[in-house]
């Protein structure tokens, strides 16, 4: 998806200068391709075809290897989502331990209604995520860069409430 | 290779010497086993993905791929002959299947489809795919001038990406996604136009990369295929024309490791295009009376014979640089009592392409593929001279030349002009005798590349009409002159130019075979001393 | 559970002695918990008897392999001729496994003093830690150590005063199970997709930029320190069972548990004391019904088998599983193993990098037949094929992720055969809503 408008450059004045220093730790321009990408989603909320061909010019690759990184790398946004964005672990050990209450828990007080769509007020987009790693805080929940554990239904509205 | 560079396996039973490093799989063909695969191409780095050539190793705990084991000596390895290796061969072609449209009724791979090959060969009757279970569904995709994109048939056996980034060196394809929703994705803004991408609708071993140019042209079974060299520039690549009847559909690269590898560009593809071209000459025509008439070949053979018979002076040679070594020899011996001049344009008729992951290998600017050959036989590349020295020669013999630029007026002031040609270009309606000859793909005959790679072409179809290979109307003409024997085949015709050009000595068709010969550089010294 | 938490009695607390408190994140705290001695003495070792200590404790690897730390460091070239790398593996992503986290959580300079000193020892001058990017927290706080490590001397080119290069560098990960495998941790810092490698070449012959690579656990390069510092004699004491299973180990026990978290104990420690008394047993009124305890990877154990098994890396194979990652799934007799292993399933089709066949395509048709089961429109047929599609994604392919995939679900039919049936059956009502 191309950005209506055209590309206002992300990688200029600081983020350039970070970037130079995040080339300093490897020896590859390649290698800073990870970090790249989530300078971007950390300026734009999501990573837009011309943003993949501003890092694929700067790190000397094409947009086309760019793109098939991106698709492999389930946490960089290929559209925008919402300003706060809701990852509930689903996976087996959450799952015994009700996280799919906490899901739906989601969809409704957000307004989302369904897993991936984003709220009518844009604050808001919930996705199921496949293990976050803390199984033993049953149900965990990742809003933007916060981890919440042990969330449970009941928890969420209040939850909600601090992300405006 | 020195003996301890060899190492010796079994393979199915066989034994066989292959050298340090060489893979199971290329030892296997060594071998006469063929190991099934996918992902593998000798001409690609290697991958190791479809895990069709899984093999039993003995000692091993577990199957190897075939593709990225290399040899160890004494090692025993089993391919047909292992059940636990035909079983896992069975679970990939039947987990290629589950999403796979089963559509090779319309699908132009069909026939040459290494999947139906493969489940042809072993794999399961049916499927235990349940038929409620959505198979999985990607639109065609257009991926550039040529090529079109069918996902749902696609292996992501990654041969088109491989090429793209490590032999083209230029990175337009990518695996987008991942699991079973992944797919061959394209750079959004750019398309698949790269000179050499065709090759990757060659490599893909199912019908997911398909040529539009051949869409639905043909069924591959009904195809013939013939060896032959492109004549689309002098790097010569070895090609075959696949056609049926008297229409060749397509060309594609024929392996020479030496030359081509296992590619050939797009311009070269394209060259199947003029072999079926409808305005040929299809019979002997003489002027008479200001206009050309049909006549048979020995009334134009005898017309052609008198008017040279006797005949002194200086004879010009105007050869297109796509004739073959045996007419251009021929040519230059029929002018043997005349003072001989043979020239062939050769000139840089486009930008040079070259395939940066092969050494040596280009789509060259010399856009025809026997300039070389014709410069060991003695032709100049000095064209227009030759052609000013063709207003006052005695005979002037025209090889299927485009005659472009050249004035009829300057034909007009020769003795005698004979034309022999596919087709008739304006300015060719001046001469006396219009012989009509075949094409490349209407004949055999050999050209030799810009390495002095002499290589031979064969027939894949019928010429037009009475046309016939220059070869044997040079040749006959020399019989009707009593100054030679008749050839019965270009091998022959070959087998003399060989005897009296010392670059060609000691060749034969034989000796060429299908790979063909480098001309010594002491031939190159002896002609021009 | 929460931090901080009162250690069980039955533990032995190495890793985990400062789980819980914060104090011990910053430099300082961590120097006065006696930090940095362990790096201060690797240094002034020659690297070849830190890696001989180590081999001698008998540390093997906690990401799931279990293969000797020391032997995979004695594989790396002992004359160097080009650049050596370190990398920790950090991407826990393995379902039932969260011990890494809490490392880094709390003891951020316990894993960089870790990884110096296994730098040290493999002459690698650049660490990279990949952190999966989930990890918001422990990518901060191991950001912040690392600062901090810097300015207090401890990193850069003139590290601990010894004019010895270390750098050390944390790489985010983006979201893919599959970067916890080390080739594809190794093409994911190269900024590829994270597919992995045919082996060979090995890391330690071509890893990382086609460099010399070491790739080690959090969990594994945090007991360093320990090691070094209390000896190997002390870490090979710390054994309940096999010889060949040393030390502590963190084993994350969750689902169905009253008291989920991290328990670090000796190795050979009974998985039944395990559940049943540190990890709080079941709720009331509820059984023990089953166990993965690697990671949702392995097989599962039905109750007899886990309340007698031993976990160690030897006790694990004898139960007929593994002890992997060391991340204990416990199912309770409320758990629906079919619905269970649709979710297991369908968490390895999300992850499949797409490069091998049976992979791509084995996981996702496993996911559908499961769930084709749930949905009440299953056959008996469907069992056996379910059986013989994992044995067709079971070591044929690059990586273990599809025998991952194939090994639960194949010993859930195995031992809970009843439950698949009674789907089938139409016994058990069918799940009506699928995600």
């Amino acid at each position: 998806m191309h950005e209506t408008t055209a590309h206002e450059r992300v990688f200029t004045g600081d983020r350039r200068a970070r970037l130079d220093d995040v080339l300093t730790r490897y020896p590859s321009r390649q290698a800073a391709l990870l970090p790249a990408l989530w300078m971007v989603q950390e300026a734009r909320g999501w990573v837009s075809d011309d943003a993949m061909a501003e890092v694929a010019e700067l790190l000397a690759l094409t947009p086309a290897y760019v793109k098939g990184v991106v698709t492999f790398y389930t946490m960089y946004h290929q559209h925008p989502v919402g300003r706060y964005f809701i990852q509930v672990c689903t996976t087996t050990p959450c799952n015994l331990c009700g996280a799919e209450g906490v899901v739906e828990a989601f969809l409704e007080h957000t307004g989302c209604g369904e897993l991936g769509t984003t709220s009518p007020d844009g604050r808001f987009t919930v996705i199921e995520v496949e293990c976050l790693g803390a199984c033993g805080f049953a149900t965990p929940v990742l809003i933007n860069d916060d981890f919440v554990e042990d969330v449970i239904p009941e928890k969420v509205p209040e939850l909600l409430g601090r992300y405006q | 290779m020195a003996d301890q560079d060899l190492v010796t396996v079994t393979i199915d039973g066989i034994g066989v010497s292959v050298p340090k490093g060489t893979s199971l799989l290329e030892a296997a063909k060594q071998a006469g086993v063929l190991i099934p695969h996918y992902c593998y191409h000798p001409g690609l780095p290697v991958a190791g993905v479809c895990r069709m050539c899984l093999v039993e190793v003995e000692g091993a705990p577990k199957l190897q791929i075939g593709c990225a084991t290399p040899v160890a000596e004494g090692q025993v390895v089993r391919v047909n002959r292992s059940p636990e290796a035909q079983r896992a061969r069975q679970g990939v072609l039947e987990f290629l299947l589950i999403n796979h449209p089963l559509d090779c009724p319309i699908c132009d791979q069909a026939g040459e489809c290494e999947l139906q090959n493969y489940v042809f060969q072993e794999g399961q009757a049916r499927t235990r795919y349940t038929p409620t279970f959505a198979k999985r569904f990607n639109p065609v995709e257009d991926f550039g001038p040529d090529i079109l994109y069918v996902p749902n048939r696609c292996i992501l056996c990654t041969r088109c990406v491989r090429f793209m980034d490590h032999v083209a060196g230029e990175e337009v394809l990518n695996v987008s996604e991942r699991g079973d929703r992944a797919f061959i994705g394209i750079h959004p803004d750019r398309e698949l136009d790269h000179t050499w991408s065709g090759n990757v609708v060659d490599l893909c071993p199912v019908g997911s990369l398909l040529s539009k140019d051949f869409l639905h042209k043909a069924r591959a079974w009904e195809l013939d295929k013939t060896p032959s060299i492109c004549t689309g520039c002098s790097q010569g690549c070895n090609v075959n024309l696949d056609g049926r009847g008297h229409t060749v559909v397509r060309v594609r690269p024929r392996p020479n490791v030496e030359v081509n590898r296992y590619f050939m560009c797009d311009l070269g593809r394209l060259t199947y295009r003029s072999m079926n071209r409808g305005d040929r000459i299809e019979a002997p025509l003489i002027a008479k009376g200001g206009q050309l008439h049909a006549v048979d070949w020995d009334h134009a053979l005898a017309r052609a014979a008198d008017a040279m018979r006797g005949a002194s002076g200086r004879a010009v040679v105007l050869a297109s640089p796509s004739s073959s070594n045996e007419a251009l020899y021929l040519a230059k011996r029929l002018c043997e009592p005349f003072d001989f001049t043979g020239a062939v344009r050769a000139e840089q008729a486009g930008e040079e392409a070259p395939l940066p992951g092969v050494a040596n290998l280009a789509l060259r600017g010399e856009r025809a593929p026997n300039v070389t050959g014709a410069t060991i036989l003695g032709y100049t590349d000095r064209f227009d001279a030759a052609v000013e020295a063709a207003a006052g020669a005695a005979l002037v013999l025209i090889l299927d030349e485009s005659l472009e630029g050249v004035s009829g007026d300057t034909l007009a002031k020769a003795g005698t002009v004979v034309y022999l040609g596919t087709a008739l270009p304006e300015v060719a309606r001046a001469a006396g005798l219009v012989l009509p000859v075949t094409d490349v793909a209407e004949e055999d005959g050999t050209f030799v590349n810009r390495d002095r790679r002499a290589q031979r072409y064969a027939q894949a179809k019928p010429g037009p009409g009475m046309a016939r290979p220059a070869w044997w109307v040079l040749g006959e003409l020399l019989v009707e002159l009593g100054r030679g024997e008749p050839f019965s085949s270009a091998t022959e015709a070959f087998a003399e130019l060989a005897e009296h050009e010392s670059a060609f000595h000691g060749l034969s068709y034989a000796r060429l075979g299908w790979g063909g010969v480098v001309l010594e550089e002491r031939a190159q010294a002896e002609v021009t001393a | 559970m929460g931090y901080p938490h009162k250690p069980h009695p039955k533990e032995t607390v190495v890793l985990s002695e400062c789980f819980g408190d914060r104090d011990a994140r910053s430099y300082d705290g961590w120097i006065e918990r006696g930090g940095y001695r362990a790096l201060e003495q690797a240094l002034g070792m020659d690297p070849q008897d830190v890696i001989t200590e180590v081999k001698e404790s008998g540390l093997r690897g906690r990401g799931g392999a279990g293969f000797p730390a020391g032997v995979k460091w004695g594989f790396m070239p002992k004359k160097k001729s080009k650049p050596h790398y370190l990398c920790c593996n950090a991407d826990e992503s393995e379902p039932g496994t969260f011990k890494d986290r809490e490392i880094m959580r709390w003891t951020p300079h316990g894993l960089i003093e870790g990884c110096a000193i296994t730098a040290h020892a493999i002459q690698a001058e650049i660490t990279y830690i990949y952190i999966r990017g989930e990890f918001t927290e422990p990518i901060t706080i191991m950001q912040q150590a690392l600062d901090e490590a810097y300015e207090r001397g401890v990193l850069g080119a003139d590290a601990m005063g010894t004019g010895r290069q270390i750098d050390m560098y944390v790489h985010r990960g983006a979201g893919a199970y599959i970067c916890g495998e080390e080739t594809a941790l190794m093409n994911s810092i190269e900024g590829k997709r994270g597919n992995p490698r045919i082996r060979p070449p090995f890391p330690a012959a071509v890893g990382v930029f086609g460099m010399p690579t070491t790739i080690n656990n959090v969990e594994t390069l945090a007991s360093v320190p320990h090691i070094l510092t209390r000896g190997a004699q002390w870490y090979k004491s710390l054994c309940r069972s096999n010889p060949k299973s040393t030390g502590t180990k963190l084993f994350s026990v969750c689902g169905h548990v009253t008291k989920p978290g991290n328990y670090e104990v000796e190795m050979g420690f009974p998985m039944g004391e395990l559940i049943h008394e540190l990890a709080g047993g079941m709720r009331p009124g509820r059984t023990l019904k089953a166990v993965i305890p690697g990671g949702s990877s392995v097989p599962l154990l039905d109750r007899e088998e886990s309340e007698t098994c031993v976990l160690d890396y030897e006790g694990c194979v004898e139960a007929g599983t593994m002890l992997g990652s060391g991340g204990m799934i416990v199912f309770d007799d409320s758990a629906d193993m079919v619905y269970q292993m649709m979710r297991i399933a369908r968490f390895y089709a999300h992850e499949s990098c797409a490069q091998c066949t049976q992979c791509r395509e084995g996981t996702a048709w496993t996911v559908r037949i499961l769930q084709k089961i749930l949905r009440g429109e299953g056959a008996m047929t469907d069992l056996d094929l379910l059986l013989d599609v994992g044995e067709q994604m079971t070591g044929k392919t690059i990586c273990v992720l599809s025998d991952s995939c194939a090994a639960p679900v194949g010993s859930a039919i195995k031992k809970f055969r009843g439950e698949f049936e009674a789907y089938i059956t139409g016994a058990r009502q069918a799940v009506a809503a699928l995600v």
